[in-house]
């Protein structure tokens, strides 16, 4: 059995393949692993669903899963983070270099034309 | 009334020295020494500024700060002149203040950091030629750490194939040497300083030198493991990597100087400074680190 954590991952692709809202059931079915308990796919649906990576509608007794967000927009939060792009300069990551403008661009590959010879 | 002056005076040598030390150049060649005089610069201008001002307040009791504010909050006394009241209440304040952003500076930043573990969590692959790397499915290239107890080296797909397999190395240990030494620590309280005072120059200034310090630090510390001339090409190769062109100002105008500085240090090293001026300046550190609490607790 998988921890936590890698089930959450694969839940999350699982639902990022598929076009529609899926029941726990529906889920279930997906997963690679099939000694799941259902309830272990409920409750990592539910967690995903408090960390805000899900949102659910009802649908009869059942409930129907579906991403938040894209999976690529996930990437970009990320990235722009990354690259200190989200306008407050925080220490919360520490970058190893960003890239420079326009005529500070040309300085640089110059010196890296000159590095390289 | 000496405590009060002197603590004034110390203030006003550190903001002094602060302002002197955003432009000095000499610092890059001792970096993790100058790191360290500036933290000791920040903490003594903080102490020294409110202490003058409670020093002032607290005169007419004769005890100095420390004792003297646990006399007035045992007997319910209060200085009775208005100026003295007015110092007192500005000490305070300022005081908490200070303390009051930088732990909101260190509750945002947590948050922020817990946000992008989970996303990272669910997103991130390991590469099997990188092991121990988180890797982002993105075109664009980034390299950095996301800093705490169990701190996550990160990098994008674009950066795969923007670097060799050495200057890949290179980065990873620059990367490392950030983990190692819990840099983001000593770049927390001059982030914070930066909130409370938007305006000064000098504090965007110093915020400016210690997170170029940093660098400088974790690029020494990889220099030992690696070519420094793969750090060098590394670093410009990220530095002219359009595939995020930078927007609307997002940047500092200074980063490609930054680069550059950076790849001149480790192209054409110049000579660490001697070590009896770096053991100066740690002591002087040292020294002045301590100064400001003693002139807390000191009676008159």
């Amino acid at each position: 059995m998988k921890g936590l954590g890698e089930l959450e991952r694969s839940i999350m692709d699982i639902l990022w393949a598929e076009n529609g809202p899926l029941t726990a059931r529906e889920v279930g079915r997906l997963i690679a692993d099939r000694d799941l308990a259902p309830t272990t796919v409920m409750t990592v649906l539910d967690r995903l669903t408090r960390k805000g990576f899900l949102t659910r509608t009802r649908d009869g007794r059942a409930w129907r899963y579906e991403p938040a967000a894209s999976r690529d927009a996930y990437v970009a939060e990320l990235m722009l983070e990354a690259l200190e792009m989200t306008g407050d300069r925080s220490a919360a990551l520490q970058r190893f270099a960003q890239a420079v403008s326009g005529s500070e661009a040309e300085i640089l590959r110059r010196a890296l034309t000159e590095l390289e010879e | 009334m000496i405590a009060a002056a002197t603590l004034a005076a110390l203030a006003t040598v550190c903001a002094l020295g602060a302002w002197r030390l955003t432009a000095a150049r000499w610092t890059w060649r001792a970096p993790r020494a100058a790191i360290l005089l500036w933290q000791s610069l920040g903490v003594t201008w903080g102490l020294a500024s409110t202490g003058a001002l409670l020093a002032f307040a607290l005169e007419p009791f004769g005890r100095g700060i420390v004792h003297g504010l646990a006399y007035m909050g045992h007997h319910w006394r209060e200085p009775h002149d208005f100026l003295r009241i007015a110092a007192l209440l500005g000490g305070l304040a300022l005081f908490a203040v200070l303390s009051a952003v930088l732990v909101a500076a260190g509750a945002q930043t947590l948050q922020a950091r817990r946000r992008h573990r989970l996303l990272l969590a669910l997103i991130a692959r390991d590469e099997p030629g990188v092991p121990g790397v988180r890797v982002v499915d993105h075109p664009g290239a980034a390299a950095y750490c996301v800093p705490g107890l169990r701190s996550q080296v990160v990098i994008s797909a674009g950066t795969l194939s923007l670097l060799s397999a050495d200057e890949l190395t290179a980065v990873l240990a620059h990367e490392a040497a950030h983990v190692r030494e819990r840099h983001d620590l000593v770049l927390l309280p001059f982030a914070a300083l930066r909130w409370v005072l938007p305006w000064t120059r000098t504090v965007h200034d110093a915020h400016a030198s210690v997170a170029l310090l940093i660098e400088m630090a974790a690029d020494d510390r990889a220099r030992r493991q690696c070519s420094p001339k793969r750090l060098a090409t590394a670093l410009l190769r990220f530095g002219t990597a359009a595939a995020f062109a930078t927007p609307h100002g997002a940047l500092g105008a200074s980063t490609g100087e930054n680069v550059m500085a950076r790849v001149n240090r480790l192209v054409k090293p110049r000579a660490e400074l001697p070590a009896h001026v770096r053991f100066a300046i740690v002591a002087g550190s040292v020294i002045l680190t301590a100064s400001a609490p003693l002139l807390w607790l000191l009676p008159g």
